[in-house]
């Protein structure tokens, strides 16, 4: 330790303990491990409702990209179906103009969800979290009402019609009973996990929380708030455009729906629902979501949105931090339990 | 001996009020200066001008013989120029350890970094130990920060400071709320930085003042009333008048 220096530079072997623990807290969990295998043994239990669950898959992809901004940043967002929607038709308007390569048209949407979105960041910076929800919900209704009209391009209110995507690989066409459309959709949305996984446990994810906890303190410790936010509002739309990208080209269609209000609400919805700032909690919100509204639209047709409106408030009041933050606490409950046995 | 702090006719208006009226400060490398004065005197004021949260109305800011008046916070933490706040402002959701590396990480220029796990850094996480474990909270490293005793917390803001490896470090009132039994870790933290920290202390602890400044700046209605060595500002029968005689009734 050189004089006058306030922290030793030397490698410290006395805190690997601290080190560890780190480690220890980023690591994969068993229940990781779980959660990433039932997705293949679905394929083999329920083939027939592959469609059903590629849904949820996309859902998860836009909800995690939400989650980023809104769970890991602090940035709340009633508009975040813009980059859903235009990742969406960028891929279906490549595809309906010849270029039907999957993969590319996944590129494509990201890209240019990840324009807008670096574009628009600059609008969320300042302000209050009414004003951020006033302004991202504005772009979304700008973008609603410029698809809406710009019928030559997006076939309007009809949605874009002709959309052909080639076979994945050239291989492995989008078949009928969407075994094709189902794993890939998996594959992209596991990849781009692992991607946003590794940011929120690195020295950037941390800054992010910063700027969640305490967004006065992180400019005296030096961070350039309004980068970071940028930054973090960027990957946020290129993960949404690319979900929105994966739902027309599973689909092989895209209509207005996916720049709706509605979509931007079910995504924050989702996150709500599954847990806020786990990731995790995007699929687990999806797959709540999604499989309620299709048992529940079978059994009352015309109630099922009173049946699942009651459900979300119910959980808000019942289970904070969602589904994921009612499972921690039950574990913990049956710990607790099975320690004092 | 050259100033590394200075402030050039600094003013700041907020609507008709004056905040700070024509402040002139010169703080010497390797000062252990104070300033004192009564609440409202503008002190937190300068201390945000100081640091860039607020632009000042007229005047400059100058660090190590360079104007920074118009940089943003960031850039003079960068500098050097560090600060802790009056009212705790820490991260209640995060460890100590976590808030530590966050700091240190992002005085290595570590935090626009999204590639590469935290746990990977760990340099960073070792030396953020190793200042935990200077300031004595070792023990609780891993605990939530919204969960610990006051005088931890307290202790944990100035740790937060120190790891970004300030050259300036400006403490606003870093005993406020302590409980008496807690505060000797706090000073004695204070004690041991070394000379290499210019230290300018904002506080209404007139024990913590006399003890650890070796100049005192009075600040009185947003003006600097009298600067200089703490004998001469406790017999300055002005100083006596405007604030020591009420802080010896309180």
């Amino acid at each position: 330790m050189k004089p006058g220096s306030l922290v030793q530079n030397a490698v410290l072997p006395r805190y690997r303990a601290e080190v560890a623990y780190l480690r220890g807290l980023a690591a994969w969990r068993p229940a990781e491990y779980v959660f990433w295998i039932a997705p293949v043994l679905l394929y083999f239990l329920l083939p027939k409702q592959l469609v059903l669950f590629s849904q949820v898959a996309i859902m998860g992809l836009f909800a995690i990209s939400l989650d980023l901004i809104l769970g890991y940043a602090g940035v709340i967002s009633l508009g975040h179906a813009a980059f859903f929607g235009l990742g969406g038709y960028a891929a279906g308007i490549l595809a309906q103009q010849g270029w039907g390569e999957p993969l590319s048209g996944l590129a494509f949407g990201g890209l240019a969800a990840g324009v807008l979105g670096f574009a628009t960041s600059f609008l969320v910076l300042r302000g209050s979290d009414l004003t951020r929800l006033m302004v991202t919900l504005g772009i979304s209704l700008m973008l609603f009402e410029l698809a809406n009209k710009m019928r030559w391009l997006t076939g309007g209110a009809d949605g874009l019609q002709g959309v052909e995507i080639w076979p994945l690989f050239g291989v492995w066409r989008f078949d009928l009973y969407g075994r094709t459309a189902y794993c890939y959709s998996i594959v992209v949305l596991f990849l781009s996990f692992l991607i946003i996984r590794r940011i929120v446990h690195s020295p950037f994810g941390l800054a992010l929380r910063g700027i969640r906890e305490n967004g006065r303190r992180m400019p005296a410790l030096g961070t350039p708030v309004a980068r970071r936010l940028v930054a973090v509002y960027t990957i946020g739309a290129i993960f949404a455009g690319v979900a929105g990208a994966l739902l027309t080209e599973t689909t092989q269609f895209v209509s207005l729906d996916v720049l709706s209000f509605d979509k931007s609400a079910e995504a924050l919805l989702v996150v709500v629902l599954g847990g806020a700032g786990t990731l995790y909690g995007g699929v687990v919100g999806a797959l709540a979501l999604i499989v309620a509204q299709y048992l529940l639209s079978g059994l009352t047709p015309e109630y099922w949105q009173f049946w699942t409106g009651i459900a979300f408030i119910a959980l808000v009041f019942f289970a904070r931090g969602g589904i994921l933050g009612l499972a921690s606490r039950m574990v913990a409950v049956l710990r607790r339990i099975s320690g004092v046995a | 001996m050259t100033a590394t702090l200075e402030t050039r006719g600094l003013f700041m208006h907020f609507g008709g009020l004056t905040v700070t009226n024509d402040v002139n400060l010169a703080i010497e490398r390797g000062a252990r200066q104070a300033l004192i004065g009564a609440n409202g005197a503008g002190k937190t004021t300068l201390v945000n001008l100081l640091t860039g949260a607020l632009t000042p109305t007229a005047g400059r800011v100058i660090l190590d013989g360079v104007d920074i008046t118009g940089e943003p916070q960031h850039r003079r933490v960068a500098r050097g120029l560090v600060r802790t706040f009056q009212v705790n402002q820490l991260f209640p959701g995060m460890s100590p350890l976590e808030a530590t590396a966050l700091a240190v990480a992002q005085r290595q220029g570590a935090t626009a970094r999204w590639w590469r796990s935290l746990a990977s850094h760990s340099a960073v996480i070792e030396e953020a130990a190793a200042l935990l474990d200077r300031l004595g909270l070792l023990d609780c490293a891993h605990e939530q920060t919204g969960a610990l005793p006051y005088g931890r917390q307290r202790l944990l803001e100035i740790g937060l400071a120190l790891a970004l490896e300030p050259s300036v470090l400006l403490l606003d009132e870093p005993a406020a709320g302590v409980p008496e039994g807690e505060s000797a870790e706090l000073f004695a933290t204070l004690a041991e930085l070394p000379r290499s920290v210019t230290v300018l202390l904002i506080e209404h602890d007139m024990d913590l003042v006399f003890r650890f400044a070796e100049r005192i700046t009075v600040l009185v209605d947003g003006a600097i009333l009298v600067e200089g060595p703490p004998a001469q500002i406790s017999a300055d029968p002005r100083v006596r008048e405007v604030y020591l005689g009420e802080a010896q009734h309180g």
